[in-house]
């Protein structure tokens, strides 16, 4: 049962990236990117890291999909602009990456995963216990986590405003 | 206990082979697309590949540690998406397009 589940997920994320990446049209790409980022948190809840797919969702398929949405609804790019590459250029990128997936796979072969303990704690991901370590051991990286984010908000601002 | 039986019923490998393909098509849409902003979402399906294959490997050995470095590299995503895409709309401004075969100025 839980095979089935896990293979139908990584199905429908598999197929979302191969759509997003192989998309005419950049608004079906995005959409599509948005179908990955849900599939991606069914499997953080599915391995019991529950935060971690409560937090894939909204920070993810929430706010950073409909910032990529915003943008290009924002630009116009609808319409399928995007000029040609080469045949022989996209056909030397298909063969890199199926090179790149290939060797992958093939350092990962040799690589035997001991069995998994019986008495694993299958509690780590829930919101309680991660909260307690991230507000107990973590404090310091949290609290400079929200420096950076302001960086961030001050940077793009800076960036995006027209004459500064 | 679900997730204790799914860690028990489903290998690692399987964790290693998904993401593995994932992250491949993140670069493979690199390599071959032209537009920036599907550029950016293929650096961000990358990202989230290895998240997930960093959180599975924390689940299996029952260590939380590796589920708070997930959190910490999903909020410095956040700001860099911020940012990536104030640099598109930027560019458009200037060039009316956000096809990376214009931007090639800084060519050596």
């Amino acid at each position: 049962m839980e095979q089935i589940l896990f293979l139908f997920v990584a199905l429908v994320a598999i197929t979302g990236a191969v759509y997003f990446v192989f998309a005419r049209n950049p608004l079906y790409a995005i959409l599509s990117l948005i179908v990955v980022m849900f599939s991606i948190a069914g499997l953080y809840i599915l391995l019991n890291a529950q935060f971690l797919g409560i937090v894939q969702i909204i920070v993810y398929a929430g706010a950073i999909m409909v910032l990529f949405l915003y943008i290009l609804m924002m630009l116009n790019l609808s319409k399928e602009d995007e000029s040609k590459k080469q045949n022989l250029m996209k056909f030397a990128g298909v063969f890199s990456a199926g090179l790149l997936l290939i060797s992958i796979l093939g350092a990962f072969r040799g690589f035997k995963v001991q069995a998994v303990a019986e008495n694993v704690d299958s509690s780590v991901g829930l919101t309680k216990n991660l909260g307690r370590l991230l507000f107990n051991e973590y404090v310091l990286p949290f609290e400079l986590a929200s420096i950076l984010i302001f960086a961030g908000i001050v940077g793009a601002v800076l960036i995006g405003k027209k004459d500064l | 206990m679900e997730g204790n039986s799914f860690i028990q019923v489903v290998p690692l490998e399987y964790f290693i082979i998904l993401c593995s393909v994932l992250f491949c098509l993140g670069v493979l849409g690199v390599l071959v697309r032209k537009n920036a902003i599907i550029i950016l979402g293929c650096v961000e399906l990358m990202l989230n590949s290895v998240n997930l294959l960093l959180a599975a490997f924390s689940s299996y050995k029952g260590d939380g540690n590796g589920q708070i470095l997930v959190f910490f590299i999903m909020v410095v995503a956040a700001a860099e998406v911020a940012v990536g895409l104030a640099i598109i709309a930027m560019m458009y401004r200037n060039t009316k397009s956000v096809d990376i075969s214009i931007f090639n100025k800084l060519r050596g």
